[in-house]
């Protein structure tokens, strides 16, 4: 207050901007953080649905099938993934995650009929036997990267990008790296650990379609591979991706969820997933190979709503991170007094890198990482997966689809002139698509 | 013992390492020499076994990629990335090697009697790579663990953000990256080197390697060190 006039909140200088510049005055370092972006942008939640009515008539909710599978790889692969609903586990590595989560997505997913991912560090055994269906990335920093996992895994990820840091590596502060996360990454422990940024054997498409022809080569033209891209450039990635030999390409919108990284990152490179959907489709329609190569898109999914939009917008699959972990606990109000150890509270919690999960989910604290039962948290999972399958499913029939890719963006309207524009579907109660009629 | 002989203008990539994989029969012990390579990418990759594979010609990317156990040598020229990511066995290039050699190697021995391009030894994991000439610029990058020797001189940037990996260069360094510095050689380095000069059948003294390794400065962030990255 000055005297008795009502203070004005300050628009350039919010509370977080203003705490930030005195963090980094205090460390001199940029800010690092788990999560995705937290700052507002055009998303699933400017779509709604037309549901049928008289122009069309939907499907009985409980009685009439709505299919759900989905066949990934056949392009090239002889062993295409088969997942009977179309959410799957993103690629979180063990390091980020504690070994019980990691058994524990696996657990959920398998039960599903649906696939996890691994991620920089490589393969452990135990989320091996816990997933039916195992995607392998190979990444930048190749941590772990052995050609036997390659041969156990049921499709193969080459990781260009992430959507909370498209042109950057990773990172996994010293707190996380105890010996076995280092053993399997032939690091020493307790090292802030820095991912590449890049490939240390290929740059480029041209170069990218002979890596992918060695993977092949490597196990038999057996393993689909899916290119992974951070949402940037996403129409040209996709169809270099597809030019380069992708059975599927997996875009990551910049809400997508990273272990560590700089705060900058996360908040200021990428575009929304929204756009990107609408992107990556047009790619693989001008190439004729949409629906022969596969669309997996990530980042803020949350809901049987936002996947039932992806799909509608042209996507096979969706994929889930940050929302699996929370099906595991995160952010859930247990453990109090942890939370406030850290300085946050459940809800606002984004404190992975520092390896002090209240929960158990991203840390290696033993302690810690007993709160996750990962059979209990299977469940969770499994129960979370069946919730947005159900979802989509109720969606796809109010739409009369007896499968959930039959959704369509003529079934889908724009509660904003921003989502319009990006989702290139009409503004809702007009015929209007910005840039477009 | 009898040497199967693989044409590849005849039987092509998929054919060559369905063989070499042991798909398509036993492999272990067997002697394989590879015709026509034309400079064709991914030849010899994957294989599990232990044999010995010559191939005549000059290869194209990622020959003996991920290579466990069988000793395969190119007589020629390999191009990006050759035996990348190798595991174990031993893979001998006669002439140059583009860039990227031995990228992400967890073990066994890459061996190129001429020269490297850049970023030979990349995020190297314990694999040992000898060349006999020189290497390029950024070489033995994020290198993690293994040993990289040089009988001839080092671009710039050597070791740059180098983590447990060796260094051991006989000629001029260009440059050191980030974190890399000399560090002192005694005889038990020595003899090491010594070692594996002779494993790798390069007629080298070892007293005249000079070593490098890192400072062990960039592990954990500082503020003190924010120049350096």
């Amino acid at each position: 207050m000055s005297g008795n006039r009502p203070e004005r909140s300050w628009a350039t200088f919010p509370p977080h901007v203003i705490s930030e510049i005195h963090r980094a005055a205090d460390q001199g370092l940029y800010y690092i953080r788990g999560a995705g972006a937290w700052r507002a942008v055009p998303s699933f939640d400017d779509l709604v649905f037309l549901g049928a009515s008289v122009s069309r008539y939907p499907l009985e909710g409980y009685r009439e099938r709505c299919d759900t599978d989905v066949t990934i790889g056949a392009r090239f692969a002889s062993k295409p993934v088969e997942l009977k609903i179309p959410v799957t586990i993103a690629g979180m590595s063990f390091g980020a995650l504690s070994a019980n989560a990691k058994r524990a997505l696996g657990l959920g997913a398998s039960a599903m009929g649906t696939s996890t991912t691994t991620g920089d560090g490589g393969m452990t055994m135990e989320e091996r036997e816990a997933s039916e269906t195992l995607v392998y990335q190979v990444l930048p920093s190749r941590y772990g990267m052995n050609p036997d996992h390659l041969r156990a895994a049921d499709a193969i990820e080459v990781v260009v990008g992430q959507g909370a840091k498209p042109g950057g590596g990773g990172m996994l502060l010293g707190q996380k790296v105890t010996e076995r996360v280092a053993d399997m990454r032939t690091l020493p422990a307790g090292i802030d650990q820095r991912s590449a940024c890049r490939h240390p054997d290929w740059t480029g498409p041209d170069d990218l379609a002979i890596k992918i022809q060695e993977l092949r080569e490597i196990t038999d033209w057996e393993k689909p591979v899916y290119v992974k891209v951070g949402a940037t450039r996403t129409q040209y990635d996709v169809a270099l991706a597809v030019k380069a030999g992708a059975d599927a390409v997996v875009v990551d919108g910049m809400q997508g969820g990273t272990a560590a990284t700089q705060e900058v990152f996360i908040e200021d490179v990428g575009i929304p997933t929204l756009p990107a959907v609408r992107l990556a489709v047009e790619a693989l329609k001008e190439l004729d190979v949409h629906r022969k190569v596969q669309l997996i898109v990530s980042g803020g999914i949350r809901t049987g709503a936002d996947v039932a939009k992806a799909l509608a917008l042209g996507a096979d699959a969706v994929s889930i991170g940050m929302a699996a972990l929370m099906a595991l606990n995160c952010n859930a109000p247990l453990y109090l007094e942890d939370y406030e150890a850290l300085g946050t509270r459940p809800g606002a919690c984004n404190l992975c890198q520092t390896g002090r999960c209240p929960v158990g989910v991203t840390t290696q604290d033993p302690v810690l990482e007993a709160r996750l039962d990962p059979e209990e948290g299977g469940r969770r999972v499994r129960n979370y997966l069946s919730t947005l399958t159900m979802e989509c499913q109720t969606l796809a029939r109010a739409c009369g689809k007896s499968h959930v890719h039959n959704l369509e963006p003529e079934d889908l309207a724009a509660l904003t002139v921003e989502a319009a524009a990006m989702a290139q579907v009409p503004l809702a109660g007009t015929g209007w698509i910005p840039g477009r009629s | 013992m009898t040497v199967e002989t693989i044409d590849l203008d005849a039987a092509g990539v998929r054919a060559l390492n369905r063989r070499l994989q042991g798909r398509d029969g036993p492999v272990a012990g067997g002697r394989f020499v590879v015709t026509n390579a034309k400079g064709r990418h991914a030849l010899a990759v994957g294989l599990t076994e232990a044999m010995d594979v010559r191939i005549r010609g000059h290869v194209g990317y990622y020959c003996a990629g991920m290579n466990q156990k069988a000793d395969v040598t190119v007589e020629g020229n390999a191009g990006t990335g050759v035996a990348e990511n190798l595991m174990s066995g031993t893979v001998r290039v006669t002439g140059d090697a583009s860039q990227s050699a031995g990228a992400s190697g967890h073990g066994g021995l890459l061996v190129i009697e001429g020269s490297a391009s850049a970023r030979c030894g990349i995020t190297m994991k314990g694999v040992d790579i000898v060349v006999g000439g020189s290497i390029g610029h950024m070489s033995a990058f994020m290198a993690q663990a293994g040993r990289l020797v040089v009988c001839g001189d080092a671009g710039a940037y050597l070791g740059d953000s180098i983590y447990e990996a060796e260094l051991f260069v006989r000629g001029r360094v260009e440059s050191l990256g980030a974190d890399c510095v000399e560090k002192d050689m005694n005889g038990e380095d020595a003899a090491r080197l010594d070692a594996l000069l002779a494993e790798a059948g390069m007629a080298a003294d070892a007293a005249r390697f000079r070593r490098y390794g890192s400072a062990r400065q960039l592990y954990n962030f500082r503020v003190d060190n924010a120049a350096a990255y």
